[in-house]
């Protein structure tokens, strides 16, 4: 059987005496689209932060397409294929919107630390930025810093530079946090555009999201996860609806 | 597709002005051309020789701090190596143990510099931001201390000396005249910074910048910012390295002065004052503080505390420099609006004048007063000998310190009202 896209097994997490991830398992498969949701302090971006290698997990294991990552640095994970983006906005302030997208394509199109390549020349990898850019509808922003952008733009330009290091394992951390009604409609659609044939796992708090892009979900809920399924099974789980959903309603 | 089209136009004027300027420094020589004596001005050919070393080692300082986002206290370590390699080069080539023309040496140096950059970025780069800062300072000190120490090498505080003439010529010159010094000089500087200029198109250059705006970033991306940062502290120290092989080819001696603090601190002045933010800044921080250092320094033994000032006043009101200043100017001037300035400007400048007058005035009464004194100066001016001791030259440098200052505050308000209606007014109509 094919290994899946994600696996995490018994992962725990400390920070000094505070147990935060208490011993998750989760198996994600690929082209999957799984959103993780839950009350706040749960865990969940924590359990990003350790998947994509910003904290070492304390014990456990976590493995990508079959091959274990939790030892390895943020940028070694990246290059095997799983690329993450942030909940508070993380781009290249002071550069262009177009450098910012360029800059996210060069390791997966093999420029490493080059010092001799000039990139004006490099017509298949800029002419693949501006294409990006047009996916984002940025196009107009290109020669503006990105520090400039409105906030939902450089939440687009933020979905952007996660993708398009062409990642097969995709972690969305909220990516329609602070969004209006309607932006969060065209983020979700532009998720769903981009993530195509892709694994992605998301952070979500607007069930319409959740709802409306998952394959499954997963409920995390004080470090553990409580339920995992479908979208209908979620909805009438038991425990979940005590656990987080029920607190919502009432 | 229509900003593309609107780019090139604004390139190639770019381009005319950087070749005006290179025209004005192969000129500079014959304006200043003494044709009684039949010999250019030494005075003018020290000052620009030092402007171009000067140049490339604050561009290649920016590699650092504002392309990477590194503040390094100790670079004239890479500087001053260079020079010191570059010297024992020079005696090598005296004893017909190192056949590499005088042309290449300064390449040479660069290898140097570039070796040094190797080791001092490898412990520096582990870390960045103030533990980077610290480490190069200690770095620096250091050096400085080997400098003293280790005769052998660095000559103690004597420094070592040579002879640049020991080296052969490509194009058979004996570089004797300090003319012929001064275009070598040019030739690389001008090689230098386009070097520099392409390192900032390359990924690596990219990559600088990103992880200067978002190091953690850049590490979800693929990259090591460890790397990042290695490569850009062992590239600067080539440059870096160059500019110390033109400054022993130029003096001849090299002292422990050529690695030491002042010079690191100079050189984080003269980029600062330029502007880190652009790649020419730094050009223009080098020209001028070197044009403050041969010039004001002939006219005021007190020209440090005017250069002290200007970096204060800078940081305090100008954080990206004389090239930020220039840059703010942009949309205005395609707009073709910076007419509109004219009036504001000439309104400015007067209070501005009189508050540097009385500045200048208190700077020089005390310096006349303490230095002067102990010296058997007197201060002059207009052919009017001044006396220090009366109250009436204090009372009216207070005046125009004080009144100006004051005015100047005022104008300054005024000033800034149009320049905020003007730029409002320009992106209202752009929207």
């Amino acid at each position: 059987m094919e290994a899946p896209a994600l696996s995490l097994k018994n992962v725990r997490k400390n920070f000094g005496p505070v147990e935060i991830i208490r011993g998750v398992d989760l198996d994600i498969a690929r082209g999957e689209r799984h959103a993780i949701i839950g009350p706040n302090g749960a865990g969940k971006t924590t359990l990003f932060n350790l998947i994509s290698g910003r904290f070492p997990i304390s014990s456990g294991s976590i493995a990508l397409n079959g091959t274990r990552i939790d030892q390895l640095p943020p940028q070694n994970i990246s290059r095997l294929g799983l690329s993450r983006s942030f909940q508070i906005t993380s781009i290249f302030h002071r550069m262009t919107v177009f450098e910012n997208i360029r800059c996210a394509l060069l390791w997966s199109s093999g420029y490493r630390y080059s010092f001799w390549s000039p990139l004006w020349t490099q017509k298949a990898l800029n002419r693949q930025a501006e294409q990006l850019l047009d996916e984002l509808n940025l196009a107009s922003r290109r020669d503006l810093q990105a520090g400039l952008l409105s906030y939902a733009e450089q939440r687009a330009l933020e979905i952007g530079i996660t993708i398009a290091g062409g990642a097969t394992v995709v972690l969305l951390d909220e990516p329609t946090a602070g969004m209006s009604h309607s932006e969060t409609e065209y983020a979700q659609a532009l998720i769903r555009r981009v993530t195509e044939g892709k694994t992605l796992l998301m952070v979500e708090h607007d069930m319409g999201v959740v709802f409306g892009l998952a394959d499954r979900i997963s409920v995390v809920v004080y470090g553990q996860v409580i339920a995992s399924g479908k979208p209908e099974d979620i909805r009438n789980d038991r425990a979940v609806k005590e656990a987080y959903l029920g607190a919502l309603t009432e | 597709m229509n900003e593309a089209a609107a780019k090139p136009p604004k390139r190639s004027r770019q381009l005319w002005l950087w070749a005006a300027l290179i025209l004005i420094g192969v000129a500079m020589p014959w304006v200043f051309y003494d044709w009684h004596t039949a010999r250019q001005s030494g005075f003018v050919l020290t000052m620009m020789s030092q402007m171009g070393m000067m140049v490339i080692f604050s561009l290649s300082y920016n590699m650092l701090m504002g392309q990477s986002g590194l503040l390094s206290f100790g670079h004239a370590v890479l500087f001053g190596l260079g020079g010191y390699c570059t010297v024992h080069f020079l005696e090598a080539a005296g004893h017909h143990s190192f056949p590499v023309p005088l042309e290449l040496i300064p390449l040479c140096a660069g290898l140097t510099g570039l070796g040094f950059g190797i080791v001092y970025g490898y412990i520096a780069a582990t870390q960045r931001a103030t533990a980077f800062a610290m480490i190069t300072l200690g770095l620096g000190e250091l050096t400085t201390t080997a400098g003293i120490m280790f005769h052998h090498f660095f000559g103690g505080e004597g420094g070592i000396s040579t002879d640049r003439t020991n080296a052969s010529s490509l194009f058979g010159l004996s570089y004797g005249a300090s003319v012929q010094v001064y275009y070598l000089i040019l030739a690389w500087t001008v090689l230098a910074a386009l070097g520099m200029l392409f390192l900032t198109k390359t990924p690596l250059g990219a990559m600088a910048n990103a992880t200067r705006d978002n190091f953690e970033r850049a590490r979800f991306m693929g990259y090591d910012p460890r790397r990042v940062r290695f490569l850009q502290f062992a590239l600067s120290g080539f440059f870096a390295g160059i500019g110390g092989g033109l400054y022993a080819i130029t003096y001849e001696i090299v002292t422990y002065d050529a690695v030491s603090g002042a010079l690191s601190a100079n050189v984080v002045l003269m980029t600062y004052i330029g502007g880190a933010t652009f790649f020419y800044g730094p050009i223009l921080g080098a020209i001028l503080i070197t044009l403050l250092q041969s010039g004001l320094s002939l006219l005021s033994n007190a020209w440090l505390i005017y250069v002290g000032v200007l970096f204060i006043g800078m940081v305090t009101f100008a954080p990206s420099g004389l090239a930020g200043i220039i840059g703010a100017h942009g949309p205005l001037a395609r707009a073709g609006r910076l007419g509109r300035l004219l009036v504001p400007y000439l309104r400015l400048s007067i209070p501005a004048f009189a508050t540097l007058i009385g500045f200048s005035g208190a700077v020089e009464l005390t310096s006349f007063l303490t230095i002067g004194e102990a010296q058997g100066k007197h201060l002059v001016l207009f052919g009017e000998t001044i006396q220090v001791w009366t109250p009436q030259p204090w009372i009216v440098t207070a005046i125009l310190l004080i009144g100006g200052g004051i005015w100047l505050r005022r104008e300054c308000r005024a000033f800034a009202r149009i320049w905020d209606d003007l730029n409002a007014d320009l992106k209202d109509r752009s929207l």
